[in-house]
């Protein structure tokens, strides 16, 4: 007897069929149910592999995160990739009622961030910067700039949480964010040129009194803050500075800030004046800034910077005296300036221009060492020569912004008017990791639509990973349905795995939070934080164990005068106490703890009237300070549903009418 | 006591040339005594008892894990779902047992160490307590989980849900969402073991002493 062969295509059906039986799904599944679904959808097999390379069933992690810039919910996203699915919102300068942040929680650190003594409670974050070890993401500190106000913020890994804010204190908005190589130093950059330090002048004297600056915010890791004391700033020509990025390995040492407005316009419209956009971009190129900030802090330290506004600023005469500044042409109206994995070459796109063009850091040194300038500026300020320090330009297209880097010789400039990512070799010893040629454009993908800011992996440091590729568009047009006028924008996941023309976008996600700038995409396994806090009666504050934190057993409501002071422990589902009476007037300090110890047992303590919401994650303790004075019966209860009794878990403020 | 009880109790002596000479004898009897302490003492650092509960909200599940003098794993956890149910804390539970557990398995080592010197039927006093402790352990353990589960506090939130009931000490239940698993754990192994080699231990006691203690009552009743 002859046995027919089984068809391998029935065999493969059979054990898909047993391993679902297995896995208690009730039907068997075939790639050609897989057909018929994509057939019922119209999606093709570019769709499909799309889909199998980004479709993350539940259960399964993202292996990278994107810690993305939330624009003006003046916050951070956390997304996870290649899921692109939005894990966490992190509150920084704008208050955000889930994590209490503003409402009982993070007020102090919120205050910091008052400008001229005055909550300013949003904000429009643009550059988040992770900090670095030996120039490669380390997973422990994000830190993120607020463009409207000048203010940088520190937020700690370990619970994603904003620990500092610091208000700028000699420039009024900023704009570039980077860290040094180990995280030294965080530096901010200024955006509009203003008087420093909140002076007043007219714009007939701009270019006598306005000034530009870059802050160097000394950062200590073992506190987990910026030590302002031991921070210094340069002053800068009125240009509009804008992107900063350090140099590192062959470049380290140096930061590179580039500008904009060199013609230092001044607008004018309403009287006939060239508006901005036709004066910032008249001359043909602005001024790459060439900062040596070890030279720098060795001259702070040896006391070269004078104070303003109370805050060391080394002005651009001992700049150009201890040779800390230099500038050399760039492309006109510049928007990124970003530096090689290797340290060596500086890539910087003017936007107006199509070009990228590349400086060798190695041409620099030698040009500041020989002094070859082809002049200086209005302040004297050397000027390095040009060509002397160019290496290559290569054409993209229009209107390109920003550069990453991928790990095989690639790097990848976002071009807003083509509304595409440009793909083109690196050289030099770059230049073994592509088939082609070196520094030439090899591929366009199209992104829809208006690219800022692009993300690869690690595609910011001395070691990047290739994989993916994120596109931030600005546009998303016809991409997603219309939720009203004000549409979202659009993430475009892009594969970099290929070479050539292979970088197809395989996942658009939108993003309706607020117009992110940059975002950085780290390996989801450097970040180690906490899944519940590491003890009971954890003060996330001081990340370490407050001893006033009420405990177990120890709950009470005591009284001193007109001040009452609240013992609460919360669990499930329980505030114990549960009843809270005082005298209008009276001053509440109302500490609470939960002593969960469970993952995602966390607790809201929510009260009406008194605008107070507050997170308590396991192990956490928080103190809210009010004076009780509303009269009337107030039942707060817990915001989080934390159980079958969570409804059941509440308790009365009573406070009594005089 | 009169010295004749006393040896009587002991039993017949063997000179060290006999030993000696009959080691398979007289020293296995000592020797299984030996290897049953050393496995009682051993297991003082190991889990007697494991509980998992399973849930679909707790993916990896939660675990308590019982030694002979503590609880660890996630018992504050189990408490405070416990409490929905009114169960008391488990910490509450065998505290005893579990204050005593430590000395309890020392003076069983003393009792074995005895029983190696004694050459009578006697020896079986010293040994049965141990041989049964696995038994007794296990039964304390069923009657404070019956006590426990139905003793439950009629205010508690889930009380109208949630009937007392008896929860099994060893093997698969179910409370709730929850379904529980109780295992033994190494410990309770070893001193499962340590029974089964004392049983052999006084077979081979009772081989070696029992023709001595036969020889000996017959000497003395002729000298009568």
């Amino acid at each position: 007897m002859k046995l027919a062969p089984i068809p391998i295509r029935t065999v493969t059906a059979t054990a898909v069929a047993a391993v679902g039986l297995l896995a208690g799904h009730a039907a068997a599944q075939s790639m050609a149910d897989v057909q018929k679904a994509a057939q019922a959808r119209g999606l093709s097999t570019a769709d499909l592999l799309a889909a199998a390379k980004t479709y993350t069933p539940s259960g399964m992690k993202d292996e990278f995160v994107i810690f993305s810039s939330g624009g003006h919910s003046g916050q951070v996203h956390v997304i996870g990739v290649p899921s692109m699915r939005l894990i966490r919102t992190i509150a920084v300068f704008t208050p955000e009622p889930w994590q209490g942040w503003g409402y009982g929680v993070g007020n102090d650190v919120l205050a910091q961030g008052n400008v001229a003594g005055k909550p300013n409670l949003w904000g429009d974050t643009h550059h988040p910067a992770l900090s670095e070890t030996k120039g490669d993401y380390d997973g422990e500190w994000l830190f993120i700039n607020d463009k409207i106000n000048a203010r940088v913020a520190v937020i700690d890994l370990r619970d994603f949480e904003t620990k500092q804010i610091l208000k700028n204190p000699l420039t009024v908005s900023n704009h570039g964010l980077c860290v040094t190589p180990d995280t030294e130093y965080v530096i901010e950059s200024s955006q509009y040129g203003v008087p420093l330090g909140w002076e007043y002048a007219t714009m007939e004297q701009y270019k006598e009194k306005h000034r530009g600056s870059v802050i160097f915010w000394k950062f200590d890791r073992k506190k987990g803050r910026i030590i302002p004391e031991e921070s210094f700033a340069m002053e800068l020509p009125p240009y509009w500075q804008d992107l900063v990025d350090a140099g590192k390995l062959a470049s380290d040492g140096f930061i590179f800030i580039n500008s904009l407005n060199t013609e230092m316009a001044t607008g004018g419209v309403q009287d006939k004046k060239p508006p901005f956009e036709a004066g910032v971009s008249r001359n043909a190129t602005d001024f790459l800034h060439i900062i040596d900030w070890r030279k720098a802090e060795a001259v702070f330290r040896a006391g070269g910077a004078k104070e303003q506004s109370g805050f060391p600023v080394i002005s651009i005469e001992t700049s150009i005296a201890e040779g800390l500044l230099h500038l050399t042409p760039e492309p006109r109206s510049p928007h990124g300036v970003d530096i090689a994995p290797k340290g060596d070459f500086i890539v910087v796109s003017g936007k107006l221009d199509p070009h990228v063009t590349v400086y060798s850091f190695e041409k620099v040194k030698r040009a500041i060492a020989n002094k070859t300038y082809s002049g200086s500026d209005e302040y004297g300020i050397p000027i390095l020569d040009f060509d002397a320090v160019v290496e290559a330009r290569i054409e993209v297209g229009l209107g390109p912004l920003h550069t990453q880097f991928g790990n095989d010789g690639y790097a990848y400039t976002s071009l807003f008017l083509d509304s595409a990512v440009a793909r083109w070799t690196l050289g030099g010893q770059y230049g073994k990791g592509t088939p082609e040629p070196d520094w030439t454009l090899v591929h366009k993908t199209p992104v829809q639509y208006n690219v800022g800011h692009i993300g690869a992996v690690h595609g910011d440091t001395v070691n990047p990973l290739g994989r993916y590729l994120i596109s931030f568009n600005k546009w998303s047009v016809d991409r997603f349905l219309h939720p009203g006028p004000l549409l979202a924008q659009n993430f475009q996941l892009i594969d970099i795995t290929g070479q050539g023309a292979n970088m197809p976008v395989i996942y658009d996600m939108p993003v309706g939070f607020g117009e992110p700038h940059y975002a950085q995409i780290i390996r989801a396994d450097l970040l180690k934080p906490w899944s519940i806090y590491p003890e009971v009666g954890w003060n996330p504050h001081k990340q370490q164990i407050d001893p006033m934190a009420p405990k177990k057993g120890m709950e009470r409501v005591t009284r001193d005068g007109s001040t009452v002071e609240v013992w609460m422990t919360v669990v499930r589902s329980q505030f114990n106490p549960d009843h809270v009476k005082v005298k209008q007037g009276d001053t509440i300090i109302w500490r609470m703890t939960n002593i969960e110890r469970a993952v995602d047992a966390v607790h809201g303590f929510a009260v009406p009237a008194y605008n107070i919401a507050v997170s308590l994650e396991p192990g956490e303790t928080v103190t809210v300070e009010f004076i009780a004075d509303t009269p009337g019966v107030f039942p707060f209860y817990c915001s989080e549903f934390c159980s079958a009794l969570h409804l059941e878990m509440m308790g009365y403020l009573m406070v009594e009418p005089n | 006591m009169s010295l004749r009880l006393i040896e009587r109790i002991i039993g017949p002596r063997v000179s060290p040339e006999e030993t000696w000479k009959r080691s398979l004898r007289y020293g296995t009897p000592g020797f299984l005594l030996l290897f049953a302490r050393i496995l009682l003492l051993v297991s003082l650092f190991l889990p007697y008892w494991h509980m998992e509960l399973q849930a679909p909200q707790y993916p990896s599940g939660l675990h308590m894990t019982a030694y002979l003098n503590h609880l660890t794993g996630d018992v504050v956890e189990i408490d405070g779902l416990n409490h929905y149910i009114g169960m008391r804390s488990l910490y509450e539970a065998a505290q005893i047992e579990r204050e005593v557990g430590v000395f309890i398995m020392i003076l069983f080592v003393v009792l074995l160490e005895l029983a190696a010197y004694i050459h009578s039927r006697w020896a079986v006093l010293l040994v049965a307590p141990v041989i049964f402790f696995p038994v007794v352990f296990l039964v304390d353990l069923q009657l404070w989980m019956r006590h426990f589960g139905l003793n439950l506090d009629p205010d508690a939130p889930l009380s109208n849900s949630i009937k007392p009931f008896v929860p099994t000490a060893l093997g698969r239940g179910g409370i709730g969402q929850f379904v529980t698993i109780a295992t033994p754990g190494i410990g309770l192994y070893l001193a499962t073991a340590a029974s089964v080699v004392l049983i052999a231990a006084l077979f081979f006691h009772r081989r070696a002493y029992l023709p001595l203690v036969r020889q000996q009552a017959n000497a003395n009743e002729r000298s009568t």
